[in-house]
């Protein structure tokens, strides 16, 4: 009992734009109004929630050629929505999704400097890549990047931005007598490599957390490693059991490569969740909220991306197609999207099954293969559930994800936090310090030379990541 | 010169906001805050001391360099008593959006090494976060310091010397079509959404009606952008474009593109020779929008005489161990005084003016608490905020979208 208890780590993710959120339901409310934002953020922080979280796609996703309209469209502008929350927050961590394959580091780590200190120190960056020309389009650069170049890319950006953040000492600004600054060179920085050749001055002095907060969502082994290299935290896929227990045993079982200890790096699956009075009332709103994430043109949609193919003549309520997918990478009939279906043959196979042994539709059986529900129940097991996940190692807290924009999440904090908190494994208050690295107990940020080293060292040759000549080894 | 008849339209009023002000030793003055220059309350205060005094917008200086004494040079700078390091402006603005109502934000953001597709999306959005009181401030990059950060280009920087020679000529016409380009870009993205595309049509299953989502399908010498953008239309559909001119490329980049120029004239003949040359950039690029509005950009070097101001002026420079200089006049006098400059260079023709505080702490409380009053009892300036955008205020059309059916 005087052991402390392991606490839980909380993100609200903003609903995003797939079927996930419900738009259908009368509560619904804008996904662009910065009250919707606000609502959604001041509830967050009610709930004593670590951070809040934006997702960004950068082109709008299409099947079969045209503008993908079942889901919510459209969203704002990730860092100038964050800019504006910290005007309406005081404590929430501010988490955006930001992509380094369409970005350059000068640009996103002064967006970033400028966030944390806008915020005073509660900026985060959860790190992605693209790899597909479709996004390109929309871009100057253009094109696109072979997917093992991308990653690489990806650790070359976020490493310069860290060279970025530490070119201006501590205390650079001294602001007295007759110097502004203590040091002429402040700013200073060059960065040599097989991505990025650039030097100057960064225009940003050192902000409040010095780093802000990395989150990475990489799953392959590659990723996983870059993750262990190079970030504060992890937003993975793996939410449950044996599962999520062995993802999250694999990726802390790397830190020791690079000098990190297991503490060091933050395992935040994403999760959703459904409340009710009783455990079987949440069923059965689960089970209505899975109903309205699948519509009957969603049904064909879906359907559409694991049989590859134009199925608009079905009847979502009919049995499934007895054609076969469609099996060729090259005509993927789905664009934008960041998750694709692997082996269709096989995955047709799994939905004649289903539909065939219960007697399923085509929606009744897209839901059933397709909802994606973490916590499901009263309060009282919500809570039980969550913590017993943390404690047994499924991951060391959650980014939830709410259906409904921007209530989703009120009840949540109204009614299972309070019980978190009697339970000991979540603040009452934001008493860790000022920033977002404390609420998470990161402490002080390492310095870029330190990333950098300990990844090369582990690696036994250079790496992207240091200011050396590393074109000799693409 | 004889007197033209009075400009019976009202003055429109912006003060640019920088640092601790557009002095060096600014930042020196008592009462100046230079630790809080990086922190959001800061600018909160300063946009809402605007807000107080009425104004239409606020400009925020930026660049994707740091401050020198010479930025077209390669020299290293190595100043150490003058203020060095800034947040970016948008996102600055975007933070006191929420904290103000009325005030126009008009950040200042490059063209030369950004995407149009972000810059498109983010000042959307800050229209969004503002309620339709979002500007942007349209700058031309190229110096060496911002193309070393990037690294990623090759073509020449511009130098100061360059603007004499015919190659170096060249090179800026290259860079000014490619801000011409850019913000065609961001304004196409902004229409590419129909203001009601959203459609939430629960018997279709639809969220959006995408016969409303446009690609934008631009393709120019600099990049090409397919679109549409994944932000819905800005709440002003089209954000106030704003860019500062000196010279005939900067005067036909503004006349094909902005809505309001910023020019600098040093005294009565050239104010009122300014003007006509905008007018004659407009007609060689055929503008057929509204006519640009012309701001004329002052510093302000307030006093309670004028001898005052001097006096202000000299410690100043005394601090700074030089005079200042601008690419502005640099006003030094009464409120009284300034209000007679601006009524009587507005009855030439000038739309409003964009005053650049000498120091922050004291010219822009003078700006607000005298100059404004002077405005206002000569009939010239608001006394209180009418609700709706900045274009309203401005007095621009509305934004019709290039790619909504007509009859709409």
């Amino acid at each position: 009992m005087s052991q402390p208890r392991k606490q839980v780590i909380l993100g609200a993710h903003f609903p995003g734009v797939n079927n996930t959120t419900v738009w259908s339901d009368p509560a619904s409310g804008s996904h662009i109004d910065l009250s919707s934002f606000t609502h959604f953020a001041q509830t967050a922080e009610r709930g004593r929630f670590d951070f809040l979280f934006l997702a960004e796609g950068l082109r709008l996703r299409e099947q079969r050629g045209r503008i993908h309209d079942l889901d919510v469209v459209g969203r704002p502008d990730t860092f100038t929505v964050l800019a504006a929350l910290a005007a309406v927050t005081e404590h929430l961590g501010l988490a955006g999704t930001i992509n380094t394959t369409f970005n350059e580091p000068y640009e996103v780590a002064r967006q970033l400097a400028t966030l944390d200190h806008l915020s005073g120190g509660r900026a985060a960056w959860n790190v992605v890549t693209s790899s597909d020309a479709f996004t390109g389009e929309n871009f100057r650069r253009g094109g696109f990047l072979p997917h093992a170049e991308r990653y690489e890319r990806a650790e070359e950006f976020v490493a310069t931005a860290r060279e970025l953040w530490d070119s201006w000492p501590a205390d650079a600004v001294r602001a007295a007598g007759t110097d502004f600054l203590s040091d002429a060179s402040a700013g200073d920085f060059e960065h040599r490599g097989k991505h990025f050749d650039v030097a100057g001055r960064f225009t940003v002095p050192r902000s409040p957390q010095g780093h802000p907060v990395v989150l990475q969502a990489g799953d392959s082994s590659d990723g996983r490693e870059l993750a262990a290299r190079s970030a504060d935290a992890v937003f993975s896929r793996h939410s449950t059991g044996d599962d999520a227990r062995s993802f999250y045993r694999d990726v802390k079982g790397r830190l020791g490569r690079y000098g990190r200890q297991p503490d060091d790096l933050k395992i935040l699956p994403a999760a959703t969740f459904v409340l009710g009075d009783t455990d079987a009332e949440a069923r059965d709103r689960a089970a209505e909220v899975r109903r309205q994430q699948v519509s009957p043109q969603t049904a064909i949609l879906l359907l559409e991306q694991v049989w590859n193919r134009d199925l608009s003549d079905y009847d979502p309520d009919g049995p499934l197609p007895t054609v076969d997918p469609i099996v060729s990478d090259a005509s993927s009939i789905v664009r934008g999207r960041a998750r694709q279906v692997g082996d269709p043959v096989a995955e047709a196979a799994r939905y004649r099954a289903v539909a065939e042994a219960k007697g399923l539709s085509i929606r009744e059986v897209v839901i059933e293969l397709t909802g994606r529900q973490t916590f499901v129940g009263s309060p009282e097991t919500v809570a039980r559930t969550l913590e017993d996940a943390v404690a047994t190692d499924v991951s060391d807290g959650f980014i939830l994800v709410p259906h409904i924009t921007p209530g989703g999440l009120d009840e949540f904090a109204d009614r299972v936090v309070p019980l978190l908190q009697e339970r000991g494994v979540l603040r009452r208050d934001y008493t860790e310090g000022a920033t977002l690295r404390d609420h998470l107990g990161l402490g002080a940020a390492r310095p870029a030379s330190d990333w950098g080293s300990s990844a090369s060292a582990a690696h036994g040759a250079p790496t992207v990541s240091v200011a050396t000549d590393a074109r000799a080894s693409a | 010169m004889t007197r033209p008849a009075r400009n019976a339209a009202p003055i429109h009023l912006a003060v640019a906001l920088d640092g601790a002000g557009w002095y060096p030793a600014a930042w020196r003055e008592p009462g100046a805050r230079p630790v809080d220059l990086f922190t959001a309350r800061y600018w909160a205060d300063l946009t809402s001391t605007a807000e107080r005094g009425l104004l239409d917008f606020v400009t925020i200086e930026d660049s994707l360099d740091l401050q020198s004494a010479d930025p077209f040079s390669d020299d290293v700078d190595t100043r150490t008593d003058q203020v060095r390091g800034r947040l970016d402006a948008l996102l600055v603005a975007a933070a006191v959006a929420p904290l103000t109502q009325h005030v126009g934000l008009v950040p200042t953001v490059t063209t030369t090494h950004t995407e149009p597709f972000h810059v498109s999306k983010a000042v959307a959005t800050l229209d969004h976060v503002s309620r339709g009181r979002a500007g942007w401030r349209v700058q031309v990059g190229g110096t060496p310091g911002e193309t070393g950060h990037f690294g990623r280009r090759t073509r020449p920087t511009i130098r100061r010397d360059l603007a004499s020679s015919p190659e170096g000529r060249a090179a800026v016409r290259e860079r000014f079509d490619e801000a011409a380009d850019h913000v065609e870009v961001v304004r196409r993205l902004w229409d590419s959404w129909e203001d009601d595309a959203e459609i939430r049509d629960v018997a279709t299953g639809r969220f959006v009606d995408r016969d409303r989502l446009h690609h934008v399908d631009f393709e120019g010498r600099h990049f090409s952008v397919r679109g549409p953008s994944i932000t819905p239309r800005p709440p002003q559909g089209q954000p106030v474009v704003t860019a500062l001119a000196h010279q005939t490329i900067p005067y036909e980049l503004a006349a094909r593109s902005a809505d309001v120029v910023f020019v600098t004239p040093h005294d009565d003949e050239q104010a009122a020779s300014i003007v006509g040359e905008v007018r004659g950039a407009e007609a060689r690029v055929g503008r057929d929008a509204h006519p640009l509005m012309v701001f004329a950009d002052l510093v302000v070097v307030l006093g309670s005489t004028t001898d005052a101001a001097r006096a202000r002026r000299r410690r100043l420079d005394e601090a700074a161990g030089a005079p200042f200089t601008s690419d502005a006049h640099v006003f030094t006098g009464t409120a009284a005084d300034l209000a007679s400059l601006l009524l009587r260079w507005h009855d030439v023709g000038y739309d409003g003016f964009r005053l650049r505080p000498a120091v922050v702490d004291d010219d822009l409380v003078a700006v607000v608490d005298e100059v404004v009053p002077a405005l206002q009892r000569a009939g010239a300036f608001r006394t209180a905020y009418d609700p709706g955008s900045l274009r309203e205020r401005l007095g621009l059309p509305v934004a019709v979208n290039r790619y909504a059916p007509a009859s709409a």
